[in-house]
């Protein structure tokens, strides 16, 4: 399981991430050093193993669907970047 | 009177002779002292411990003081503390402010305990040194040239520095555990569900436990029961009732059974960390135990599965940072792709961003099967191992760590070596079972060496208790580092 270049690339894509070109070999040589270490799990069978997600049988709990919080938007976009009028602001996105 | 046991401050606070604030000062003032040489805190909260302190003696004069009233105490800053600093180790939290509390927070605040400051840890948690912190790394106490453990290296070594005498610290390979091994003090990791994580900002949301660090076992049974109990904002959060974890620390250990995994016990653990485990085995037996081998056969296996699966959901639970609603935004960028690009690789440093690159791969299309629920069937076949040898023992023992702290520096350039240090402890947090650490003796150069006990879902007073009792025999917990 050794990645090329341009497959590490297109993953830091998926992940929004830059790949700075100095680093990019640097970064491919650990993470291919990782993926190594991950292969090891090839070495078991587990056909036929239920996969576990969970340490706990549990199901999504619900609730009734009546309101229970308050507005805070005030204290949660005090650490915003950049609002407007109770909007958070972006670069545009539709022309 | 920090160094005194909670027992023994809630008795001299409830007898007035001595006050939650001069114990704040106290505390305060060692963090003044030693965080230079030791970097455990990334804030320090003089004025909010002073008036924690305050409203605990008001408290006490009122004859409403708890357990924890008063108690000096440090938050690892992976939780979030209203009006507080919470930087999670991280860039890209460095300037949070947090407009709320997570719940074990909350739970805390509301049983007295003053707050006075936010420990160093791993950044986003991903560390076993605590060396990956924007914050700098952290020291340890008993050899700043040494890495205390991580990721909740802040608490530890604050607790071992005698700063503060309980910290709060999470969990998800052993970040509890480990660092309260090389630190010489006791930690615990609970059940997971046990422990709230509301607030607790998440890095694998199936494995992620907050848990307890103090000096002895009594002292950690009373700072985890008052971090537990179901919250309904947190929806893996169990619906049940706990008895006090030190509801049972005077059992004695006659016909307990220790159950040792001969995989624990076969190459990778140093001489002198086997030497002192095997030592502490000698006196668990002195104390009527006895000891019986088992296995966990796939063992070795929970290495690749815990770096398939905690990285694949840390790559979820960190796409939340994008620069738009909190954490570091970029300053220049040409388009919203742009901005989360860069806000996020300037926001995270290089484990993160490795962890966050290993985790979308593996949940790709096309490799999820192979990576993602293979770790998955894995990780069903390792809680499966501890079942059947919990059948045969009372507890699981073994060595907490492979060797005693290494050198600041030593492992940080090959990411795969720090990973395999973390043998002994991931498998606990795959199964989500209960898992704490406890000082053993020494190792080389005097360095702390840490016995770690396993037990079944829910079994935290019996672990509690089994540390306890060594601890009532042996005097490892009592010794403090000089720095």
């Amino acid at each position: 399981m050794s990645l090329s270049l341009d497959e590490v690339r297109h993953i830091a894509k998926l992940a929004r991430l830059e790949l700075a070109d100095g680093e990019a070999e640097a970064t491919l040589a650990k993470l291919n050093g990782i993926f190594g270490l991950i292969e090891e799990m090839q070495a078991v069978d587990t056909d036929g193993v239920e996969p576990m997600s969970h340490p706990q049988e549990l199901a999504q709990r619900l609730r009734v669907d009546v309101v229970g919080e308050t507005n805070r938007r005030a204290a949660y976009q005090a650490v915003a970047p950049q609002t407007e009028a109770g909007l958070y602001l972006v670069p545009k996105v539709i022309e | 009177m920090i160094d005194s046991s909670l027992k023994d401050i809630a008795a001299a606070l409830r007898a007035k002779t001595v006050s939650a604030v001069e114990l704040a000062t106290e505390s305060l003032a060692r963090i003044e002292a030693g965080n230079p040489k030791i970097n455990a805190f990334v804030t320090v909260d003089h004025d909010g411990a002073l008036a924690a302190a305050r409203a605990a003696d008001a408290s006490i004069a009122a004859g409403k003081a708890g357990p924890l009233t008063g108690i000096p105490l440090a938050h690892k800053d992976v939780f979030c503390t209203e009006g507080v600093l919470t930087t999670c180790g991280s860039k890209m939290l460095a300037n949070f402010v947090s407009p709320y509390d997570a719940h074990v927070v909350s739970l805390l605040k509301n049983a007295g305990a003053v707050m006075v400051g936010k420990t160093n840890m791993d950044e986003f948690a991903m560390g076993s040194s605590n060396e990956s912190s924007h914050s700098g790394p952290t020291r340890n106490p008993w050899n700043t040239a040494k890495v205390p453990g991580g990721s909740s290296g802040g608490s530890a070594a604050a607790v071992a520095a005698r700063m503060v005498p309980i910290a709060t610290g999470s969990d998800t390979g052993g970040s509890v555990r480990q660092p309260a091994s090389l630190c010489g003090i006791t930690g615990i990791k609970p059940t997971y569900g046990t422990v709230s994580r509301f607030g607790m900002i998440a890095y694998a949301s199936s494995l992620d436990q907050g848990g307890a660090f103090a000096r002895t076992a009594a002292d950690c049974a009373q700072l985890l029961s008052a971090m537990t109990g179901h919250d309904p904002r947190d929806s893996t959060s169990l619906e049940r009732s706990y008895d006090h974890y030190g509801a049972d620390l005077a059992r004695p250990l006659t016909g307990l059974r220790i159950g040792l995994p001969k995989e624990f016990f076969a190459e990778g653990m140093e001489s002198d960390v086997r030497l002192a485990v095997e030592a502490a085995l000698a006196e668990y037996r002195k104390l009527g135990a006895t000891t019986v081998e088992v296995s966990l056969p796939n063992a070795r296996l929970a290495i690749p599965a815990y770096y398939v699966i905690a990285p694949a959901e840390a790559s979820s639970n960190l796409s939340r940072f994008d620069g738009v609603r909190y954490g570091h935004r970029a300053a220049e960028y040409t388009d919203l792709n742009d901005m989360y690009c860069k806000s996020r690789s300037q926001g995270f440093g290089a484990e993160v961003q490795r962890r966050i690159l290993v985790g979308t791969y593996v949940l790709s299309h096309g490799y999820y099967d192979a990576y993602y629920i293979k770790a998955q069937k894995l990780r069903r076949l390792i809680a499966q191992d501890f079942a059947a040898a919990l059948e045969k023992c009372d507890v699981i023992a073994g060595p907490t760590n492979p060797t005693v702290a290494y050198g600041i520096g030593e492992k940080s350039s090959d990411p795969v070596q720090m990973y395999l240090g973390d043998i002994y402890t991931v498998a606990v947090n795959l199964a989500g079972l209960p898992g704490l650490s406890h000082p053993a003796g020494f190792g080389k150069d005097g360095l702390p060496v840490g016995l770690q006990l396993i037990g079944n879902y829910f079994t935290e007073a019996r672990l509690l208790n089994t540390a306890h009792q060594f601890q009532q025999a042996t005097d490892w917990h009592s010794r403090a580092p000089v720095f």
